[in-house]
């Protein structure tokens, strides 16, 4: 069994020196604008910020992988093409892309840096994987949380390219690169703005009772009770009354997170390249627990051992976790 | 006045009412009940002293507050008697201590237990975490809220030990107070 690279995340530099300083193998970031999918409010990097963090990785013999993994709209492409030109500068040792016009322009223009295939580009059939492998000389998928860990090997016998999978985080399930519920209540793009639920749209109500309503724009998402655990304010983890269900509920995903610690073994059997933690919107305490933890089981595994992860309950969603689709496909 | 004088009064604390060494209990839901009438104006100072301090420290954290570095966030610490009005423009840094029922105007408001709310600061726990749980709340204008949580994020080192450097030994010492109670809670 190959040893796996485990793949962390960083929204800031201070992240990123967390992440190498607790094992991770590779690091993905990105730039402060929309040419990445976490284009959230004072998160990511300036282009001094990524020099100095790149040469802080390398030193600690740790990957940086650039996420470049929006899709432009038409007539500000030039914004994704400065961003691969300055990662290629500054010596990132991948790109994570998802527009094919991306993929072509680094195909083109820096052959010499690796291409992964970001997860939003939904490329979950080896017909699909592929294409890009063959267009664009695609080095490694990220395949969508949609598949069985039996299925992921079938992939990986008949795909010509490394496989990477989320390990814990988000659980992902919607088509990525396809979600368009932010842009129909804000105006904003979660594909092309890379901003999922923005900040500035989402408001948090407290009655006197402590029971929080969660509002992206003017819509109500979701109402706590006090006692109640939340979740992220976005439209695919909101509960809903329709005339379909008693009450309210939840008609497209639940609050909750994915920890993959269990099939790590099996993940690795089957000829996982990459395992990746999801999380570039949360603190370096979180980065902190989950590399470490993530580290000293794949280290373990690797050395014949069992891997023993606890401790991580309470960093997930709603303070739940599931193997989602990893494990079933009727997980819920 | 005395080192410790003016951390206890910084933690909110009269030294008069409490050891040198304080063995806090972060169990107590209402520390506010059995602590006394935070002296505010022995307070403002050493909030003045604390904010510039941490701003020289790490000039670079104002530049992801972006737009919202104007922006007023009330910090409130559930536990104690008093709320703080903070407004991170670094050309006009502002941090004083409120009471409660005096509460300023404002854009945002944080609102947890103390020492929730130091280990956030000092990027020891995640706030994410805290908010799943319902221990954090957060009212106002969220992309400010989340501008300030992430340039807090990116400073390395401690802003809490920083602070308790500047009161010697004794700001040290009850931190560590400070902390080991928050470990009791964590463990408990």
């Amino acid at each position: 069994m190959n040893r796996p690279e485990l793949v962390c995340p960083a929204g800031t530099p201070s992240a990123m020196r967390t992440a190498v300083d607790a094992g991770a193998d590779a690091v993905y970031c990105g730039f402060q604008n929309a040419t990445n999918a976490r284009n959230f409010p004072g998160l990511n990097f300036t282009i001094p910020e990524l020099e100095k963090s790149v040469a802080h990785a390398h030193a600690g013999d740790t990957k940086v992988l650039l996420a470049v993994n929006t899709f432009p709209p038409a007539g500000k492409v030039n914004l994704w093409k400065e961003a691969v030109d300055e990662g290629a500068r500054i010596g990132v040792d991948a790109f994570i892309v998802a527009d094919i016009g991306v993929a072509d322009y680094i195909h083109k223009n820096h052959p010499e840096i690796r291409l992964h295939l970001s997860v939003q580009a939904a490329a979950s059939t080896p017909e699909a994987i592929k294409f890009y492998c063959r267009e664009f000389n695609v080095k490694r998928v990220v395949l969508p949380r949609i598949l069985t860990v039996p299925e992921i090997k079938n992939m990986a016998d008949e795909i010509p390219c490394e496989i990477e999978t989320f390990i814990f985080g988000n659980h992902g399930l919607m088509v990525e690169g396809r979600c368009s519920l932010t842009n129909y209540i804000t105006g904003l793009s979660t594909n092309m703005d890379g901003v999922c639920s923005p900040a500035a749209d989402v408001q948090y109500i407290k009655d006197d009772a402590g029971n929080m309503t969660t509002k992206l724009g003017e819509f109500t998402i979701d109402c706590f009770s006090c006692d109640e655990n939340a979740g992220y304010p976005t439209i695919c983890k909101g509960r809903y009354l329709t005339p379909a269900h008693d009450g309210a509920y939840y008609a497209f995903e639940e609050p909750i997170s994915l920890n993959l610690s269990t099939l790590l073994p099996d993940l690795m059997a089957a000829g996982v390249t990459a395992l990746k933690i999801e999380g570039r919107q949360r603190s370096r305490a979180y980065v902190k627990s989950v590399v470490s933890a993530y580290r000293k089981a794949v280290d373990s595994i690797m050395a014949g051992g069992e891997p023993e992860i606890s401790g991580l309950l309470a960093l997930t969603e709603g303070q739940k976790e599931t193997q989602g689709a990893f494990k079933s496909k009727t997980w819920r | 006045m005395s080192n410790l004088a003016e951390f206890k009064a910084a933690i909110g604390q009269d030294m008069t009412h409490t050891n040198p060494t304080p063995e806090i209990s972060a169990s107590s839901p209402h520390l506010a009940r059995w602590m006394p009438p935070a002296p505010l104006f022995m307070l403002q100072p050493i909030l003045r002293r604390i904010v510039k301090r941490v701003a020289r420290e790490n000039p670079d954290m104002f530049g992801r507050l972006g737009p919202h570095y104007k922006a007023n966030f009330v910090i409130d610490p559930m536990n104690l008697p008093f709320v703080l009005l903070l407004r991170p423009d670094p050309d006009n840094l502002f941090l004083r201590a409120y009471r409660r029922r005096d509460l300023p105007d404002h854009d945002a408001k944080i609102s947890g237990k103390f020492l929730d709310l130091l280990m956030l600061v000092d990027g020891d726990v995640d706030g994410d975490a805290l908010f799943f749980a319902r221990e954090l709340t957060i009212t106002g204008n969220t992309e400010a809220v989340v501008c300030l949580r992430n340039a807090l994020d990116d400073v390395d080192g401690s802003i809490a030990s920083d602070v308790a450097n500047m009161f010697g030994p004794v700001g040290r010492t009850t931190l560590s107070a400070l902390r080991r109670a928050k470990q009791r809670q964590t463990s408990n």
